[in-house]
């Protein structure tokens, strides 16, 4: 008997260091957060009254709502279409594949500098656009009066970069249908609309609901490519964190920002799973 | 060389039940078949015997010595797996080799093993080649041979011809048969094919549920199945089970059911009488059912439907509410429908407790 | 006639695929390499001689050489520690049935939307304290704290796919549990794990606001760029984002037969 026990330990054992590390890491550091954004000289909620005092507060988040509500379903119809387009396993196939997951390797930052090489002052576009004598001066693409111009720009990037990473998680629910099902559908004549929207789709829904719901994670921590293309001319939720952190030195209001973003997404989590959850795979008979 | 002992041997995983207390004792040299249903407990018991599992209470002996608290690779013994578990990284020569490598064998020694091993299981041609380069029987070979090349104490069998197909599993059946013939090592063998079973085993262990069912030779188990999971197991088509009682009428002793009322001898019906109970389980194999025989022991019914094997003819007979099913010889041509009159061998039939299901002819 | 039609549309559908994806990526390339005088000349579109000039710069007067071994100290560190760490879990969550393992699962796949600014900041204050303030070991724990999720469940995948019959067997035929590991299911998993700790470099490698909280003057290359492009000269930024792409991209293309199923994980 005392041998059996023994054994149980074991697989704990092996979890054990990873379990403490988290903990450390990831654990210490949120009820830390807690502790800084209600700590302020204006008692408990003291960082909470100055966030939301501030038009700047109000401005970041509008923007970070925004950006995440434009760019998600782009995202996620574009990669939708990719991974349909893929998945027909044409000659050569594999090829576009692994162009179409070359910005899965790429930072935000290099992301943005790319787009800065084409919407520069002098950059590709201009340039080109210049030469064609289509415009005699460049457009100014950013700058605090190009707000609207800086923000597509920023979609545009997110777009570029972050489709191959909803397309990744589309692609493998789709090779994950079972062929037999749409072979099925063409016995009894399913059109290839019918098709789509009646047996692809509903087996995609699990994959197409994670894809949201990371997208719309990450997307609402969006930093480093606002950071890097508008500065703050277009402030959001994570470059006020920034801002406080680095610029003012002020944690407490950091961490009320970072509070802020981890509560709302808590909130889309929460929403995502419970609206969204694939009826399917309720009740689920495992073998 | 090694007699086996399992005393009381009891495995739980959670609240399942894999191993309910199983009390085995296996001779030296012998061939043992482990058989039974998916989910027996059969794979899990060859693994407690081999220490991959630990079990949760009871003893494992090897020639009385207690090895239950022994890891796998101090026991002696060696196993061929499902899967066959060659491993892929290393050449048909190193896997036979490696066993012997990790016990620091010279070099000499190690060459002739494997050469000897390789030769007889027919695989010299191979030594060079990876794994992946050989066919699934071929695999198997290797498999074997690493099993053999050291002369374990025990060797395990996993259901090792299940990836195989049909005829080269046939033909492996009577290979490793006659391999372990020669070399006379303890054998336990692990399936749940019944003709696998019969074919090879010196003994069969008949297992449901985490329990011993059976343990016999192979002609005891079909023809004396200890109860009325074996008789149902072993044996295709299944056996026929009717409800019956036995009864008495003017001095002759009868068992009775829907469709007939047999009379029972004289040496059968002192046994009976020991019992605690009149009602019984009766059971007749589709085999000892035929389409002559003694009045006394027929019944009339209906054809149902036939199944032609070709060498055999399945028959399906409806009788009142009852069906039952004969095997004919192939040439029995019966159309659906008629009315037919089948005989029972009143030798071959057998009854159960309706309770605890054991046999008690 | 309908086949060649949809043969066409599909090598078109392709092109524009490609060119979609391959122009930024190109033009940043180009761009770095290009001499100042002619990127500054509204009509020249395409440069008509080349420079490492930008490069040079960058590496050097600019201290990017330093970011860069920074940002490989930190990830090398980062990817040495979550292998240690989350590789013995990845093997507890295979090997083992054990109570607790499904809720185990769960929060580690509940960290991955874990935002990484709750954690940069208290860290801060947290390394103020124990004396790593602006050193590149806080960065590569930190780094280690967002890697070691993705390294416990894709080695928990990896492992899952060699059957556990080949450890098995070592353990019948002499091996111990522990050596069994090391010499049969290790050498198996290697181009796996090897993969995985690519990916993992690519994720340290490009982590930019942890970086850049955490450190004022040991900075990793992201921070670095982060916190000095705004006022550079466009050459600089251009140079910069060239030596961000080129390695990971470099990483990501012996990695591609692993891409859909590591990002997948790394996502979920």
């Amino acid at each position: 008997m005392g041998e059996r026990e023994k054994r149980d330990w074991i697989p704990l054992l092996l979890l054990l260091p990873t379990l403490i590390y988290l903990i450390a890491f990831l654990g210490y550091p949120l009820i830390e957060t807690f502790i800084l954004a209600f700590t302020s000289d204006q008692g408990a909620l003291g960082n909470f009254k100055r966030l939301t005092a501030t038009g700047e507060f109000w401005e970041a988040l509008r923007n970070t709502l925004l950006i995440t509500a434009v760019i998600v379903p782009l995202q996620l119809g574009f990669a939708l279409m990719l991974a349909l387009f893929i998945n027909m396993k044409f000659k050569g196939y594999t090829f576009i594949l692994y162009i179409i997951s070359i910005p899965l390797a790429l930072s935000d930052v290099s992301a943005s500098l790319m787009s800065y090489t084409i919407f520069a002052p002098m950059g590709y576009l201009n340039k080109l656009l210049m030469n064609l004598h289509i415009i005699d001066r460049p457009i100014y693409f950013f700058g605090f009066t190009y707000q609207t111009r800086e923000f597509w720009v920023i979609v545009l990037t997110e777009v570029w970069r972050a489709t191959p990473l909803v397309f990744v998680i589309i692609l493998a629910g789709l090779q994950a249908v079972n062929k037999e099902y749409l072979e099925a559908a063409d016995i009894f004549g399913f059109s290839r609309w019918q098709k789509f929207t009646r047996i692809i789709l509903p087996l995609l829904k699990p994959s197409i609901l994670s894809a949201l719901l990371i997208r719309t994670l990450f997307a609402f921590q969006i930093f480093g490519v606002v950071w890097l293309l508008a500065g703050r001319d277009i402030p959001i939720l994570a470059g006020e964190a920034y801002y406080w952190q680095t610029e003012v030195n002020n944690s407490n209001v950091a961490c009320t920002y970072g509070l802020v973003i981890a509560l709302v997404s808590l909130i889309i989590s929460w929403a995502y799973l419970t609206f969204l959850k694939p009826g399917h795979l309720e009740g689920e008979v495992t073998e | 060389m090694a007699e086996v002992k399992m005393v009381g041997l009891k495995k739980y995983f959670g609240a399942v039940r894999a191993l309910d207390g199983i009390d085995l004792e296996i001779e030296d040299g012998k061939f043992v078949v482990l058989l039974g249903p998916s989910g027996c407990g059969k794979t899990t018991l060859l693994r407690c015997v081999s220490g991959l599992e630990k079990v949760t209470d009871g003893r494992v002996l090897f020639n009385e010595k207690d090895v239950t608290d022994l890891p796998p690779k101090s026991r002696n013994v060696s196993m061929v797996f499902q899967s066959y578990a060659v491993w892929p990284h290393m050449k048909v020569y190193d896997n036979i080799a490696y066993p012997m490598k990790i016990k620091k064998y010279d070099r000499a020694e190690i060459e002739k093993r494997v050469e000897w091993a390789a030769r007889l299981l027919n695989i010299h041609e191979l030594l060079d080649r990876y794994p992946a380069q050989l066919s699934g029987g071929q695999r198997q070979r290797v498999a074997v041979a690493r099993a053999i090349v050291l002369e374990p104490a025990v060797l395990l069998m996993d259901e090792p011809l299940s990836n195989l197909d049909a005829l080269l599993r046939v033909m492996m059946r009577s290979e490793l048969k006659k391999l372990q013939e020669r070399l006379g090592t303890t054998t336990i063998y692990v399936t749940h094919d019944q003709v696998e079973a019969m074919t090879m085993g010196d003994m069969i262990a008949v297992m449901n549920q985490g329990k011993l069912q059976q343990y016999g030779k192979p002609e005891e188990i079909y023809h004396k199945p200890a109860n009325m999971f074996v008789a149902g197991f072993i044996g295709s088509p299944r056996m026929n089970f009717l409800n019956v009682e036995f009864m008495e009428e003017k001095g002759e002793y009868y068992l009775m059911s829907d469709i007939f009322r047999f009379p029972v001898g004289n040496e059968k019906v002192q046994e009976l009488k020991r019992t605690n109970t009149k009602k019984f389980v009766f059971g007749i194999r589709p085999e000892d059912i035929h389409l002559e025989g003694e009045k006394e022991y027929s019944v009339e019914g209906e054809v149902y439907f036939t199944e032609r094997l070709g060498a055999d003819t399945i028959l399906h007979v409806k009788v009142d509410k009852e069906r039952l099913v004969a095997k004919l010889p192939g040439d029995v041509v019966l159309k659906e429908g008629e009315r037919i009159t089948i005989y029972m061998d009143p030798e071959k039939f057998h009854l159960f407790h309706p309770e605890t299901e054991q046999a008690v002819i | 006639m309908r086949y060649r039609i949809k043969k066409a549309l599909i090598v078109f559908a392709s092109i524009m695929i490609a060119l979609w994806f391959l122009t930024p990526v190109v033009l940043i390339v180009l761009a770095s390499l290009t001499p100042s005088s002619e990127y500054y000349d509204p009509h020249k579109i395409l440069p008509t001689k080349l420079t490492l000039d930008h490069l040079y710069k960058l590496f050097v007067v600019l201290d990017g050489w330093q970011a860069t071994l920074n940002s490989l100290e930190v990830a090398g560190v980062a990817i040495g520690l979550s292998f240690l760490i989350g590789l013995p879990a990845g093997y507890a969550l295979t090997r083992f049935v054990f109570k607790g393992k499904n809720f185990f699962r769960l929060l580690i796949l509940l960290t991955r939307s874990f935002p990484a600014l709750v954690m940069a900041v208290p860290l801060v204050v947290l390394y103020l304290k124990i004396g790593i303030s602006d050193t590149l070991f806080g960065v590569a724990l930190a780094h280690t704290s967002m890697i070691l999720p993705f390294v416990v469940l894709i080695t928990s995948s990896i492992l899952a796919g060699i059957s556990v019959e080949y450890e098995e067997a070592g353990m019948i035929f002499g091996l111990s549990r522990f050596q069994s590991f090391l010499k049969i299911t290790l050498p198996l998993a290697l181009p796996g794990l090897a993969a995985s700790a690519i990916f993992a470099f690519i994720m340290s490698w490009n982590e930019v606001f942890v970086a850049s909280v955490l450190t004022l003057i040991n900075r990793t290359l992201p921070a670095h760029i982060l916190n000095t492009a705004i006022a550079s000269p466009d050459y600089f930024k251009f140079a910069a984002g060239t030596v961000m792409a080129v390695p990971a991209m470099v990483f990501i293309f012996f990695t591609r037969k692993y891409l859909v199923s590591m990002w997948g994980i790394s996502l979920k």
